[in-house]
Order: structure tokens, then C-alpha cells, then sequence
């Protein structure tokens, strides 16, 4: 019913318009043509230079509601994000004197030069002074900023430090799975036809002796403070991406083509609730690459921590190596009791069904 | 050579032209294979799929905008897709990429250059038609049919293709991965493979017509840049069209026979490993950008060229460093080949070809800035009429330098890894291609009505058309730059679960909200479009906007051949505004004996 409504307003409301530009037409037939289409010129100039100063001072307006919203506004929180925000800053600095220089003299000409009888147009077809400068003030320009970019560029993408730590991430439509290399620091071999959801969700090789002790994490990474870490980014199925934003970074998972991506952490998850003030801030990691339906709905979290926090999590944490083969669990041996034995592996068996 | 060539066509059109009355309704308006009504025709199909994407856009607008609330008549139109009146994400991201793949391809390739160059190009250089009238229908035809099968995509079961207008493998190889990828994707593949037989025969007519059939005196530099600049658009889609049809062709083989060009270690959940090995996911994205970046320039160079036309007639003045706007665009056609790779920065690229890449990109910013400040030379002391072809022309300007500065922050490596596939990105081309491009193509429709139909559109319309158009593309896409600093990614159906992106509520509520109110206002201007056709102010002069381009040295409705007799012949460039104190000198005037030089 409302949507009846509203349509029937709005064909009204064009009605209206229509009638009265057709009304306008008329008017201006009577009064002249050449009358009223000077008239216009004056009103359509006079728009132009109040579009170019509404227009700043919508900038301003939007500015002021909504910089504080965007990361610009926090302490970027790596040490990658800092190069990066510098760099925007840099570009914006840039870019914004081109914008508001060019603009200005765009909508101050439109209006300085609207049609007047008296005016001689100033027959002006070519100066190749004014050419050079203006192909040579950006090319100067540019080089500044592409010197700049590639410097970071190259650090960004160049070798990870020898001491980083190592994490694998995979995506799978729609989640995020990690891996840690365990008490060998070596991944063992995988292999995607092994991919079993249940107990081996990115297809490692148990008979490849460095596999046994690797970690498997769903959804949330822990990592440390003031550690470089090093991802090696991988897909299951389809290409997602690993977005980053509060460390400014983000690197395609491909299914059959590993990438990586390193930054170093600067601050911890609780350091950073207090930094914006939000006590629910996390480090979400988004996919930023469109992998499905769930697309929207992929999300991951770093939790960056101190080292002591992140060695009692680590203790915590069992070799994915005996969920597969419960049997091989050394302290589900020392436990040993039959029962509780064949109650493990039919729950396993059910998970695995249900998942199919 | 030009000489004899036009001379030898015109007699064959003469013969046509005098048979003219035999036309029948379907070979006038169905089949006609003049170049007038063919453009028109591209015209008008392409004005029914702007109307179809940018109502995709209000639908999935609402959604963004409006998460949490349930309108039922969404649920009476759409049925499944809007179960209990919420558009469901498969059809939130439907919508998104036939929303992309549309306006992309079917309005701004197809609706603008189809449409202009067809109009144009013989008009302007002095041509009774293209160089082969045939293939030229044909274009439109493949357009037209190419339509109908993405029309007809929307109504299959499983749904029309849903990941993204790029249509990237594994997500687009599987149906299994999503249902859009399952009938709906073999029917966008034979949509733009049709797509790309259409423009690869406009393409090539519209190269020979212009090589080949210019009127006497017209030279290659007197051309005006409308000419060039749809010249250069033709050869960009020649040769960047027949790559991403290979690229689909691989596609099809990976879908439907076993190949494995793009698939590699591969499980979906529910389904199993797949037993493709060896192939790369990221070969696509190159055969994609190869023709993707290229067609950017496609939509926008015809812009560009009416732009620079319309700009200098309204300002009385001649376009300011006319070879210098040649060089420019040849530079921009030739960069666009060398830049395909930067939409691809963080897909785990060589960071050497990145970086190279990224020399490369920012190079086009030059050739684009002497574009601008040439249009605001041209503007410089002239007598400016605010025509509404006028108003949007200077609009384009406006829209060109905030997206195309914003080019400048996506083409440096550097700063893409951080804003890759954010709202930022959203803004950047929505307005220097998107919105820019639409605005070139409202600028040519209101210039050149007179001279399609013989009769004006309703000017205060037009005024209102643009003012309101103007403020909302900047109030819809601005904001958009603030959230994608804040790290907020593209094809989101909600946002309610993030933490880092839910605070833009309010803020996505506001541009649902002005995105529809600019639409309703596209159609107002479909009504004066349409209305003006038949009750429009009838045009009394040949010559209305006091024009130097041979298209208004034909008679006020032109027939198939263009002029009655005689095809005028070119004495000047088509820029003499201004000249000697004499306000316009058409470009079939003789050159006086003391008329300077420029």
C-alpha cells in the first residue's frame, strides 16, 4: 500500500516538473528567446560558483563527520602501516592542492566567463610554453611520488627478517584456517586431495615426519608483539583475500599458487582498545577478494599478544596430528581407558558425516 | 586518395538515397542500415539497460542501506529472492555483478560509442554512410542479441552469474563454489561473446570509415577530436575485445570439458577434490585486464572527444593545444595497453612487474593533465554558453579531476595493497569512469538531439536534470573515499558483524537514500528523452549551436545519405571560434585572403 503511495506521489511530483519546464518553454517564447536563454546563462552561471562553494564546504562538512572514522584518525599498527599512512598523507597533500587548484579555476572560469554581450573572445589556439609546463610540473610530480611508492613497494614485498615467525592461512569459502609449523618450525608436505574437513582441513601428509607436530587453528591467529611474522597464504577453493586493514596490508589466497605477505605488529589487541577507545576492538581480517555468498561474512581475527601470553596459548594448543589418529595422542594413551576411546573416534566419525 | 574514395561511395549512396522512398517499416527503423538510425537504436537499447542496472543499483542500495528493514513488495516482485521481503545475499550479489557487467559493457561501451560513433563519424567527416552499412547492422544486432541472452540469464533457475563483473576463476569455473557460476554463467559467456562479435564489426567499420571515406579537405588534422577520439576508442576494442573472448573461450573449456587452464588444487566443501592440477587462477586475471583496463579508456575516450567539442562551441573559442589534445589521447590509448597489471597488485604478482606497473600507470597521469588544463584554457576567456550538453561537459571536467586524482593514490603499489577493493575504490572509478563517462554521454544526447530528431529537449528539464544529477554523484561517491580509508571492502551484503565497519550505518543509509533520489531524476530525463522525440521544440535553423562540424551543414532532418546533393567540401580545422573577431567559421567556408593563420 505504501508503495503505491510513494509511486503515486512521485508520478505527481514529476507531473509537476514536467509542467511547469513546459510551461517555462512557453514563457519564454513570449518573452523571447533569446531573452530567456540569457536569463538561464545568469542563473546556470551563478550555480557554478555556488556548486564550487557548497561543494568545499560539503568537503568540510563530510570531513569533519567522518574522518574520525577512518583509520587515518588511529595509529596504523604495523610497522608496514606507518610507510603506508605516510605515503597517503604525502599523496593526499598532492593530489588535494591539484583538486582544490583545478576545481576552483574550473567552476571560477564557468562563472567569470559566462556570455556577455560585450565580450571579445580571446582567440587562443595553442602555446607550447604553456604545454611543457603543464607536461612537465606533473611528470616531475609523479616521479616524486612513484620513487616514494616503489620504496615502500619493495620493502613491503621484499624478503621477510630471519627471525619472523611463520604462520600458514588458508581460506576456504567461507572461514579462514591457520597453521603452525610446531616445535620443528618446518610445515610439513601437503596435499590437497588429502583434505579431509573433519580432522585434516588443508590436506597435510601425515607420513612426512616435520607433519606431526603442525597446529591447526580455525578463525582466530594468535601472533606477537613486536614480531615479524610471515604468512604463507594459500586457497582451498576459490581466491579470497587476506585483508588486513589495521595493518594496511592485504595479499590474495589463490587455490595452487602460494603467496606470502610479512609485517611486524606494533601494538597488542589490548593495547589497541584502549588506543580507539573501543573496548570491542579486534583485528579483523576480511576477505577482500569476492569468493561466494558468505563473502561478507569471512572474517577472521589476529590477536596480537606478548610473547608470554602467546607461549601459554601455544602450550595449550595439541598437534593436529592427534585429533586424525586419537590413538597416537600420548596423553589420551596415559588416560587409556577403552571406553572413552571408542566414544572419541564415534564422534569424530559423526562429525565427519555431518560435514558431508 | 581520401578524395576519391568519398567520391566513389557518394555515388553509391546517391543510387540509395533516390530509392529511398521504397523503405519499408522494417527496413527504416528494424533493419536500417543507416548509420543515423542504427545509432540511435544502440541509443535507445542502451537507455533501457542504464534504466535496468542503475534500478539493480537502487535494489541493492536498499540493502546496504537499509539492512534490517523488510519491504514486501521487494518479495512480490523478486519472490525467492527477497524471501520475507530482504534481499537474500545471492541475490545482493546478482544484482551487484549484472549491475557491473551492464554498465560497463552494455551502456557505456555499447550505449556511448555505438552510439556516438555511429551518429558521428560520418556526419562529421562528411561520409553519406559507414564504410559497410551492412556490417554495421550486424553490429547492432549481436548488441541485440547479445542483450537478450543477459536479459534471459536473469530468469534461470540457479540465478543470473553473482561473482563480480570480473567473473574471476575458480568462483566463476564452479558451480558448485556458487549457484550463479552454475546456467547463469554460461549464459554471461555467450552474452559478451556475442558482445564481442558486436563490437569488433562496429570497431572495424568505424577504423575503415574514418581512414578511408573523409569528405575532400578533410585531413586527418582537421578532424574535429570527437573523430580522433572515437577512432582511438575503435582501435582499443579491436585489439583488446578478441583477448578476453579467448579468455572466456578457456573458461568454457575449464566449465564444461575437463581442462584445467584455470583450476588447480581445488577442494569444495560438499563436493571433494577436483582432479584439476596445473593450471593458474591468476591467467585469467591477465587475459581479463588485458581487454579490462583498456575498456576503461574505451568508455572514456568518446567522452573525452564530445567533451573537447562541446566545450569549445559553447565557449566560443577554439579548443585550446588541438594537437596537443591528439597527443594526449594517443598517449592515454597506448598507456592503456601497458596498465593492465595494476588491478592485480596484490594477487602475489613479481613485485618487479609491479613496480613497473606502477611507472607505467602513473604515466597515464600526464597525458590526463594536459587534457584538463587544456579544457580549462579552452574555457579561459571565452563567451560561455550553459547549454545543458554545455553543463554536463563542464560536469565531466569536474568528475574527471576528482577520479582521476584518486588514480594517483590506487596506481602506487604501495598504497593499492592497503586500498585494494575497498569503498575507496568504489568512489575512484564510479566517478572518473562511471559517472564521468555517463556524463559525456548526456552531453553528446542533449548536443546532438537536434540533429538525431529534429527537435529540442525541454531545456529547464535538462537544467534540473544536471544540477540534481551533479550534487547527488558527488554526495553518493564522496563519502565513499572515507570509507574505504577506513579499510571497508567492496561486495559486502552487511556489515553488521564487523567491528571495523558497522560504524557507517548512518552514513550507507544516506547514500542509499540520494542514490534514489538521482534516479528518479535519470527518469525525468527518460521522459523528456522521450517526450521531446515527438513534442519537442521544433529545431528552425541547420544550424543551432552555431556549430563549425559539417553534421549541421545537413538539412535539419537528414535523410539515408546525409545531404541532398553534394557533400560539402573542408576548407578549415573545425575549431575557427572567435577568429578575426568573426564568432564561427564552419569548416566548408573557403579561407579568406586575409584571414590569419592560427
Amino acid at each position: 500500500m505504501s508503495l503505491y503511495l510513494s509511486i503515486a506521489i512521485i508520478v505527481l511530483i514529476f507531473v509537476v516538473i514536467f509542467q511547469i519546464a513546459k510551461a517555462s518553454e512557453y514563457v519564454s517564447i513570449l518573452k523571447g528567446e533569446e531573452n530567456s536563454r540569457k536569463q538561464n546563462n545568469k542563473i546556470n552561471g551563478f550555480l557554478m560558483i555556488a556548486f564550487l562553494v557548497l561543494g568545499f564546504v560539503g568537503v568540510y562538512v563530510c570531513n569533519d563527520l567522518y574522518f574520525g572514522k577512518t583509520l587515518l584518525a588511529q595509529p596504523a599498527a604495523s610497522v608496514q602501516g606507518e610507510k603506508v599512512d605516510e605515503m597517503l598523507w604525502i599523496t593526499l597533500a598532492i593530489t588535494g592542492i591539484v583538486f582544490i587548484a583545478t576545481q576552483i579555476l574550473l567552476f571560477w572560469f564557468a562563472y567569470k566567463y559566462q556570455e556577455d554581450d560585450n565580450r571579445k573572445v580571446f582567440f587562443f589556439a595553442h602555446s607550447t610554453k604553456l604545454e611543457l609546463i603543464w607536461t612537465a610540473i606533473p611528470a616531475i610530480t609523479l616521479t616524486v611520488l612513484v620513487v616514494f611508492g616503489l620504496r615502500n613497494w619493495f620493502f613491503f614485498t621484499g624478503d621477510a627478517p630471519k627471525n619472523a615467525m611463520v604462520v600458514e592461512v588458508t581460506g576456504k569459502q567461507f572461514g579462514w584456517i591457520f597453521r603452525y609449523p610446531g616445535k620443528d618450525a618446518v610445515f610439513g608436505k601437503k596435499y590437497y586431495k588429502n583434505i579431509d574437513p573433519a580432522t585434516n582441513s588443508v590436506g597435510i601428509i601425515w607420513d612426512d615426519k616435520f607433519s606431526q607436530d603442525d597446529i591447526l587453528t580455525e578463525q582466530t591467529m594468535y601472533v606477537v608483539k613486536g614480531q615479524p611474522i610471515k604468512l604463507i597464504i594459500g586457497s582451498r577453493d576459490v581466491i579470497h583475500d587476506v585483508g588486513l586493514s589495521h595493518f594496511r596490508l592485504k595479499m590474495d589466497a589463490v587455490p595452487g599458487i602460494p603467496t606470502t605477505m610479512w609485517f611486524t605488529p606494533k601494538y597488542t589487541t589490548k593495547e589497541m582498545k584502549e588506543i580507539t577507545g573501543n573496548a570491542n576492538f579486534a583485528y579483523e581480517i576480511s576477505c577482500d577478494q569476492m569468493c561466494g555468498n558468505g563473502h561478507y561474512s569471512m572474517k577472521g581475527i589476529i590477536e596480537v599478544v606478548e610473547q608470554e601470553e602467546y607461549d601459554l596459548w601455544l602450550a595449550k594448543q595439541k598437534p593436529q596430528y592427534y585429533t586424525a589418529f586419537p590413538d597416537k595422542d600420548p596423553e589420551a594413551a596415559k588416560a587409556a581407558a577403552e571406553a572413552a576411546k571408542t566414544a572419541t573416534a564415534d564422534s569424530t566419525a559423526k562429525k565427519a558425516t555431518a560435514k558431508n | 586518395m581520401s578524395h576519391e574514395a568519398a567520391l566513389h561511395t557518394s555515388l553509391g549512396h546517391d543510387d540509395h538515397g533516390h530509392h529511398e522512398h521504397h523503405d519499408t517499416f522494417l527496413t527504416k527503423y528494424v533493419f536500417s542500415q543507416d548509420h543515423k538510425m542504427i545509432a540511435k537504436q544502440f541509443l535507445i537499447t542502451g537507455m533501457v539497460w542504464a534504466v535496468l542496472g542503475g534500478l539493480m543499483s537502487v535494489l541493492f542500495r536498499l540493502q546496504l542501506g537499509y539492512p534490517d528493514a523488510s519491504f514486501p513488495w521487494l518479495e512480490s516482485i523478486l519472490g525467492k529472492w527477497a524471501k520475507g521481503g530482504q534481499i537474500t545475499p545471492e541475490a545482493y550479489y546478482a544484482l551487484v555483478t549484472t549491475h557491473g557487467t551492464v554498465l560497463v559493457f552494455f551502456v557505456l561501451t555499447a550505449g556511448l560509442s555505438g552510439t556516438f560513433a555511429n551518429f558521428l563519424i560520418p556526419l562529421q567527416i562528411g561520409a553519406r554512410d559507414m564504410a559497410s552499412p551492412f556490417m554495421n547492422m550486424l553490429s547492432y544486432w549481436f548488441f541485440f542479441a547479445a542483450s537478450i541472452v543477459m536479459l534471459s540469464s536473469m530468469f534461470v533457475e540457479t540465478g543470473p552469474f553473482s561473482g563480480g563483473w570480473t567473473a574471476y576463476p575458480p568462483l566463476s569455473a564452479l558451480g558448485d563454489a556458487s549457484p550463479g557460476s552454475k546456467t547463469g554463467m554460461d549464459l554471461w559467456i555467450i552474452a559478451m561473446a556475442l558482445f564481442v562479435v558486436s563490437s569488433l564489426l562496429g570497431g572495424l567499420n568505424y577504423i575503415a570509415t574514418i581512414l578511408n571515406m573523409r569528405t575532400k579537405g578533410m585531413t586527418m588534422t582537421r578532424l574535429p577530436l570527437t573523430i580522433w577520439a572515437l577512432f582511438f576508442t575503435a582501435i582499443l576494442g579491436v585489439l583488446s575485445f578478441p583477448v578476453l573472448l579467448s579468455g572466456l573461450i578457456l573458461l568454457i573449456f575449464d566449465r564444461n570439458f575437463g581442462t584445467s587452464f584455470y583450476l588447480s588444487d581445488i577442494f569444495v566443501n560438499g563436493v571433494g577434490a577436483l582432479s584439476n592440477e596445473g593450471g593458474s587462477a591468476i591467467l585469467y586475471q591477465h587475459l581479463f585486464w588485458f581487454l579490462g583496463h583498456p575498456e576503461v579508456y574505451i568508455i572514456l575516450l568518446p567522452a573525452m572527444g564530445m567533451v573537447s567539442e562541446i566545450l569549445s562551441v559553447n565557449s566560443r573559442k577554439p579548443i585550446f593545444g588541438y594537437m596537443a589534445m591528439l597527443g594526449s589521447l594517443f598517449a592515454i590509448a597506448a598507456l592503456a595497453f601497458l596498465v593492465w597489471a595494476h588491478h592485480m597488485f596484490v594477487t602475489g604478482l613479481n613485485p618487479f612487474l609491479g613496480s613497473v606497473f606502477v611507472l607505467l600507470t602513473l604515466l597515464i597521469a600526464v597525458p590526463s593533465a594536459i587534457k584538463v588544463f587544456n579544457w580549462l584554457t579552452t574555457l579561459w576567456r571565452g563567451n560561455i554558453r550553459f547549454t545543458p550538453g554545455m553543463l554536463f561537459a563542464i560536469g565531466f571536467v569536474s568528475l574527471f579531476i576528482s577520479g582521476g586524482l584518486t588514480g594517483i593514490w590506487l596506481g602506487n603499489a604501495a598504497l593499492d595493497i592497503h586500498l585494494h577493493d575497498t569503498y575507496f575504490v568504489i568512489a575512484h572509478f564510479h566517478i572518473v569512469m562511471g559517472v564521468a563517462s555517463m556524463f559525456g554521454m548526456f552531453a553528446g544526447v542533449y548536443h546532438w538531439f537536434p540533429k538525431m530528431y529534429g527537435r529540442y529537449l525541454n531545456n529547464s528539464l535538462g537544467y534540473i536534470h544536471f544540477w540534481v544529477t551533479m550534487a547527488g554523484a558527488y554526495l553518493i561517491f564522496w563519502p565513499m573515499h572515507y570509507e574505504g580509508l577506513a579499510g571497508m571492502p567492496r561486495r559486502y551484503f552487511d556489515f553488521s558483524i564487523w567491528e571495523s565497519f558497522k560504524q557507517f550505518a548512518e552514513l550507507n543509509r544516506f547514500i542509499s537514500t540520494v542514490s534514489m533520489i538521482v534516479f528518479a531524476v535519470q527518469i525525468l530525463f527518460l521522459i523528456n528523452f522521450f517526450y521531446s522525440i515527438f513534442k519537442g521544440r521544433k529545431v528552425t535553423t541547420k544550424n543551432p549551436w552555431e556549430s563549425n562540424t559539417l553534421e549541421w551543414t545537413t538539412p535539419i532532418n537528414p535523410g539515408h545519405g546525409n545531404w541532398p546533393d553534394e557533400i560539402p567540401e573542408v576548407h578549415r580545422w573545425p575549431y575557427d571560434y572567435g577568429k578575426d573577431g568573426v564568432d564561427f567559421i564552419p569548416q566548408d567556408v573557403p579561407v579568406g585572403e586575409n584571414e590569419s593563420s592560427h
